[in-house]
């Protein structure tokens, strides 16, 4: 047991080496040309714009239930009006983050796995390498750029989207102040809030793009193989983000 | 042109190579056979570093190849093309932008040139009219055209076949066969292919290579490695017959 334990936790750390290496490897092949800009564009859209209507979605219906939960909660001490700042606190310091992240995850990562893992699968990737063209400057160099553009620019999406939703629900449906709902945002909100929003959307998108192109790189040559390098990549994906969330948070508070 | 000397190779635990010495020489076709699993395409990515040995050395003209990486590697790769078992398109590509690919992203080309180039491989390889088709519209055969088109368009020293017939019916095959005979002979370039197509292959080979337990059990020009007196070669190239030079199965 004692063998298995340890052959487990060499495994384990090889692991981690391999995708420091294929991360680091990839960035550092973005920095030569080609650019590979075109590349850049195509992911940006297909991570990005791709995934706006289910973030807003999300973003909707998580800001609506906030303020209806808020709102009855806030009113047992006459405090309706600090509405607005607990919807828009909760949205920008973590739901947003953290359940945009997740959303792409979801959508977009489990396909970037999917579609490398076939490419492995079929060659494709040892046909790049034939043709002298360094997979990881192609396909997912792209890719990582991509994820860290597009997560923060979506995870601003959802702040707005949400914060909108809360005040249908607060101002609109349960008769709340709008005025106050809008002036305890103002005052409760600060850009150490907005900075910290921002810092973990830039680094969920890392984590999104680089685990689920990791685990469709690295896939084995099966069908079976491909889906649990799919269920993988969003289940380690998903495990980081909440892990990491939590250490980001103690350091910025 | 490629010589493997030495070289040994373990997958998964199982030594596949167990010490192969080869050397293909320039400008003729080389069929590797061998039974399934013996490490006939494990043999091949040798020879373009898709794979590097345990032990032993990979020549390509006189660039030892084995530990290279990086620039090395690919600088010796662009002598090189590669047709794959299932023709690795690239599936978000149409046929046309699959073989435009080496032109764009190697030589830097664009415009008509590169049009040019593609159409004239398309019609080569009997596609012409279909650079607009996705790989997923395409048979088995067409996807094999399609990626001899890609492995043709740059035009290299060196191609190597993994399979290239495998997964089609009789005539697409000798169709298959019959065009890389004729791109061979109008391009000269240096041919290795593994395949299972026995006879087939004596009639369009210049040399045959058979692989067996790990390391190269005979490899000789056609019309000699079929009058073999080796009772297990001759069992497995006789299979469906004894093989005429013809490359048929005499009854």
């Amino acid at each position: 047991m004692v063998e298995r334990l340890g052959a487990w936790a060499i495994e384990l750390i090889q692991e981690m080496g391999r995708m420091l290496l294929f991360v680091l490897s990839s960035f550092a092949w973005l920095t030569r040309p080609p650019l590979r800009i075109v590349q850049i564009v195509k992911q940006l859209h297909f991570i990005g714009y791709k995934s706006t209507f289910v973030v807003v979605l999300t973003a909707g219906f998580t800001g609506m239930v906030l303020a209806l939960q808020g709102y009855y909660t806030l009113r047992k001490f006459g405090s309706e009006g600090l509405l607005g700042s607990a919807v828009a606190l909760s949205m920008i310091r973590e739901l947003g983050p953290v359940l945009a992240a997740l959303m792409v995850t979801a959508r977009a990562g489990s396909a970037m796995t999917a579609e490398i893992g076939i490419m492995r699968i079929t060659e494709q990737i040892d046909a790049l390498d034939t043709m002298a063209i360094n997979p990881l400057q192609y396909l997912i160099a792209p890719k990582l750029v991509a994820g860290l553009i597009g997560v923060p620019l979506l995870v601003a999406i959802f702040d707005v989207v949400g914060i909108y939703g809360g005040y249908l629900v607060g101002v609109e449906l349960l008769g709340g102040n709008g005025g106050a709902y809008w002036n305890s945002i103002e005052s409760a909100v600060d850009w150490k809030d907005v900075y910290g929003g921002i810092l973990k959307s830039i680094s969920f998108g890392l984590i999104v793009s680089w685990v689920c192109c990791y685990k469709g790189f690295f896939t084995r040559h099966s069908a079976e193989g491909l889906g649990r390098a799919t269920t993988e990549a969003v289940v380690l994906s998903s495990v980081l983000i909440l892990v990491w969330d939590y250490f980001l948070t103690s350091v910025l508070l | 042109m490629i010589k493997l000397v030495g070289v040994e190779k373990t997958l998964g635990g199982q030594r596949v190579l167990q010490g192969i010495d080869i050397t293909i020489p320039a400008g003729k076709l080389t069929t590797v056979i061998g039974k399934s699993g013996e490490g006939k395409s494990v043999l091949l990515k040798h020879m373009i570093g898709l794979l590097q040995p345990d032990r032993g050395q990979v020549w390509v003209g006189d660039v030892e190849i084995s530990r290279l990486k990086g620039r090395a590697l690919n600088d010796v790769r662009k002598r090189f093309a590669m047709l794959f078992q299932g023709a690795a398109l690239f599936d978000s590509l149409s046929v046309f932008e699959n073989v435009a690919f080496p032109l764009r992203e190697k030589l830097r080309m664009k415009g008509t040139e590169v049009t040019r180039r593609v159409e004239e491989k398309l019609e080569q390889v009997g596609l012409e009219g279909m650079g607009h088709k996705f790989p997923a519209e395409l048979s088995g055969g067409m996807k094999k055209r399609a990626g001899l088109a890609r492995a043709l368009v740059m035009e290299p020293e060196i191609i190597l076949f993994d399979e290239p017939t495998t997964g089609l019916d009789p005539l697409m095959a000798k169709s298959i066969h019959d065009l890389i005979v004729a791109m061979h002979q109008r391009f000269k370039f240096t041919a290795v292919m593994v395949s299972h197509e026995i006879p087939e292959v004596f009639g369009i080979s210049d040399w045959v290579a058979m692989l067996r337990k790990g390391k190269i059990a005979l490899m000789a020009p056609a019309a000699e490695f079929v009058k073999t007196t080796d009772p297990e070669i001759q069992e497995f190239i006789s299979v469906s017959g004894p093989v005429a030079l013809s490359g048929t199965a005499s009854r």
